[in-house]
C-alpha cells in the first residue's frame, strides 16, 4: 500500500501523474513477485526510468515496437505473469489496438496496457501524439476495463486496484506536471464504481481524468450563477458505474459529460448509450475535444482554445442549463 | 531419428492430410485454408508426434499462421486429444473449431489466432516465461511465409536474440504462395534465412515434407543463447496433384469428385 500522505501529494501533482505511476509502480513491484513490466522506449517518460534497476528481472523494454510488446506481454500473462505494458497514449491504443482486441480482450488475459500522457497533455508535440480516441477503442473490446484516473492520488489508487484485478484493462493517464490534486486524502476507491466528488441539485456533470478538477473549479463560477452541481468522477468509463448514472439522470436536470477527449465514443457516448435504455427526459450535454485535429500548443492554452478549461466549462454548462427553458 | 519413429510421423501426416480433406469437404461452400494446412502437415506432425513434450517439459506450439488452424486440430486427433467426431465439426455454426483456432487449454490451443505476425511475439512471452521460471520447456512457433510480410514478425524477430532464447524455435512454412499470388509479384523474400541470421537467429534452412530433415531441425536444441528459426521449404497443396502450388487452393472447397482423387493421390503417397 502507498502512503496517501501530504507530501506524497504534493510531490505528485508536482511531477505529473505519468511520473507518479512509475514512481508507485517502482515502489510496488517489491510486492508483486510476478509483475513484469513492459516498456516501448518509454521508461523515462513514464517515471520508470531507475525501475530496471531496481527490479531487472521485472522489466523489459522492447523498443519501439508496440505491437510486438503487446504480444510478449500477452504470452507473459499466459504463462502466469500480471504484466503492465506502457507507451505512450496514442501508440499504446491505436498503434496495437487490434492485438488488444485478439490477444488481451479475446483471449482474457491479465495485462494491463498504460497510455501515459493521454487527452492534449503533449501540448506543443501536436496531433500525433495526442490521446484523442483511447477511451473510444479500448471501450468496443469484450472484457477490457478501461480506467481513468482524475489526478495523481487517484492513479496511484488505480495502480494498486489494477495490480489486484483479473483481466485486461486499458489505464489512460492524462495531465501535466503541476495538476491540481482532486484527492488530497486516502479515500476508497474501487474500479468499476464513480466518486461523488461534489453535491449539488440542478447539473450532474459526469467527468474523467483531468476534467474533474476542471469542473470542481468551474463549479465556483456556476454556483455563483445559481446553478448547483454535482459532480462525478467517472474514473472508470469501462464498466460504467450505473448506479451514479441513474442519480445522475433520475435527480437532476441536466447531465453533463466532461473529458479531454474526442466527443466520438469516449465517456460522453458511453453515457449516450446509457441514456437511450435508461433515461429519455433529462438532457444530456456531451463536452470534450472536438472532431477535428487542431493546432498544438502548450497544455493550459490548448484546454482553452478547446473550451475545456473551468472558465469554458462553467460558460457551457451555464448555457445548456439556461437552454434547458 | 531411428526408423519406428519416422513411420509413425509419415503415418500420422498422411492421417492428417486425409483428414483435413475431409474438414474440407465437410465444410461445404464455407471452404477451408487446404493450400498452407497441406504444405505444414508434415511439420506438424513431427512436432505432434516426435517432438513436443507437453506433459513433461511443458513445451508450447503457437501457431501463428491460425488460417491454418485445421492442421492442428488435425495433430489434435492425432494424439488422441480430441475424437473424430469431433474433429469432423470443423467450420459447424456455432462449434469449437472454426477456420482460425480459439485457444481452449483443455485440448492444448494456446491461443487465440487469425490475426497474422503476432504469434512470435506471444512465443516469446512464453519463451521468456519459461527461462525465468528455470524450465526446460520448449517454445515452437509455425509462421508462413506470407505471414512475414508483417511487419511485427520482424519487431519479434529483432527482440527474441537479446533475451537468449534458445528455448525458442520457430519455423516457416516456406510455400512461396500467399492470397494473392507469390513473393516475387508481392513482397519478394529472397535469402529470408539470411535476414534472420543478420539479427542474430541461428537460422537453418530444410526441405519441409523431408521428416528426418524437420525432425533432425526441431529435436537439437543447442544451449547458445540463440533462437532458432527453421525456414522449410514447402509445395503449397503438398500430396494433392490438383491443388500443389496452385494459389486458388488457398482456400477452396472440395466437391466429393474431388474429395475422392485426393484421397486416391494420398493413398499412393
Amino acid at each position: 500500500m502507498i502512503n496517501i500522505s501530504n507530501e506524497n501529494v504534493a510531490l505528485w501533482s508536482r511531477i505529473s501523474s505519468r511520473k507518479t505511476f512509475g514512481l508507485v509502480l517502482d515502489e510496488l513491484a517489491y510486492e508483486y513477485p510476478d509483475l513484469m513490466v513492459l516498456v516501448a522506449d518509454v521508461a523515462d517518460s513514464a517515471g520508470l526510468g531507475e525501475f530496471g534497476e531496481h527490479h531487472p528481472e521485472q522489466f523489459l523494454n522492447v523498443g519501439i515496437a508496440e505491437q510486438n510488446m503487446i504480444a510478449i506481454a500477452a504470452g507473459l500473462a499466459k504463462s502466469g505473469y500480471k504484466v503492465f505494458a506502457v507507451s505512450f497514449a496514442p501508440f499504446a491504443s491505436m498503434r496495437c489496438f487490434e492485438v488488444l482486441r485478439t490477444y488481451l480482450g479475446y483471449m482474457n488475459l491479465d495485462v494491463t496496457v498504460v497510455g501515459i500522457a493521454s487527452g492534449v497533455s503533449m501540448g506543443t508535440a501536436g496531433n500525433t501524439h495526442y490521446g484523442l480516441e483511447d477511451l473510444a477503442l479500448p471501450r468496443t473490446i469484450p472484457n477490457m476495463t478501461v480506467v481513468s484516473p482524475a489526478d495523481c492520488t487517484e492513479t496511484v489508487k488505480a495502480v494498486e486496484a489494477l495490480l489486484e484485478h483479473k483481466g485486461p484493462a486499458y489505464l489512460r493517464l492524462t495531465g501535466v506536471n503541476g495538476n491540481q490534486p482532486v484527492y488530497k486524502e486516502d479515500y476508497d476507491f474501487r474500479l468499476g464504481r464513480a466518486a461523488k466528488v461534489r453535491e449539488g441539485t440542478d447539473v450532474a456533470i459526469v467527468a474523467t481524468g483531468t476534467m474533474v478538477y476542471e469542473s470542481l473549479r468551474a463549479t465556483r463560477k456556476l454556483q455563483k450563477e445559481g446553478i448547483s452541481c454535482t459532480i462525478w468522477d467517472m474514473s472508470t468509463v469501462k464498466p460504467l458505474d450505473e448506479k451514479a448514472l441513474e442519480e445522475a439522470f433520475d435527480s437532476h436536470k441536466l447531465v453533463v459529460t466532461a473529458e479531454e477527449h474526442s466527443v466520438i465514443g469516449g465517456l460522453g457516448a458511453a453515457v449516450a448509450e446509457y441514456k437511450a435504455w435508461h433515461n429519455q427526459k433529462t438532457r444530456l450535454e456531451i463536452i470534450g475535444l472536438p472532431d477535428s485535429f487542431g493546432k498544438a500548443g502548450a497544455y493550459a492554452w490548448m484546454l482553452d482554445q478547446q473550451g475545456l478549461s473551468a472558465r469554458h466549462l462553467a460558460d457551457r454548462i451555464a448555457e445548456a442549463y439556461q437552454n434547458l427553458g | 531419428m531411428n526408423t519406428e519413429l519416422c513411420t509413425r510421423i509419415e503415418g500420422a501426416a498422411r492421417n492428417m492430410r486425409r483428414n483435413m480433406l475431409e474438414m474440407t469437404l465437410h465444410a461445404g461452400p464455407n471452404g477451408a485454408h487446404i493450400g498452407g494446412s497441406l504444405s505444414s502437415a508434415d511439420i506438424v506432425a513431427a512436432l505432434y508426434c516426435g517432438i513436443l513434450d507437453r506433459e513433461g517439459r511443458g513445451d508450447h506450439f503457437v501457431l501463428s499462421k491460425g488460417h491454418c488452424a485445421m492442421v492442428q486440430y488435425a495433430a489434435l486427433c492425432e494424439i488422441g486429444a480430441i475424437s473424430k467426431e469431433e474433429l469432423m465439426t470443423f467450420e459447424d455454426n456455432g462449434g469449437m473449431f472454426p477456420a482460425h483456432q480459439v485457444m481452449n487449454d483443455a485440448i492444448g490451443i494456446e491461443l487465440s489466432s487469425g490475426s497474422l505476425g503476432l504469434g512470435l511475439g506471444f512465443g516469446i512471452g512464453l519463451a521468456l516465461a519459461d527461462k525465468k521460471k528455470g524450465t526446460k520447456a520448449r517454445t515452437f512457433v509455425l509462421l508462413g511465409n506470407g505471414e512475414c510480410n508483417e511487419g511485427s514478425v520482424w519487431e519479434a524477430v529483432m527482440q527474441a536474440p537479446k533475451l537468449k532464447l534458445d528455448n525458442l524455435t520457430a519455423i516457416v512454412d516456406s510455400n512461396h504462395l500467399q492470397l494473392d499470388g507469390g513473393p516475387e509479384q508481392i513482397v519478394p523474400q529472397a535469402n529470408i534465412a539470411e535476414s534472420f541470421r543478420s539479427f542474430g537467429w541461428e537460422a537453418v534452412e530444410i526441405n519441409g515434407h523431408d521428416i528426418g530433415a524437420i525432425y533432425e531441425a526441431l529435436s537439437e536444441r543447442k544451449e547458445d543463447g540463440r533462437p532458432r528459426m527453421v525456414v522449410a521449404d514447402t509445395v503449397k497443396g503438398k500430396g494433392v496433384s490438383f491443388m500443389e502450388n496452385q494459389v486458388k487452393y488457398h482456400h477452396a472447397g472440395l466437391t466429393q469428385a474431388q474429395y475422392e482423387q485426393a484421397v486416391e493421390e494420398l493413398s499412393h503417397d
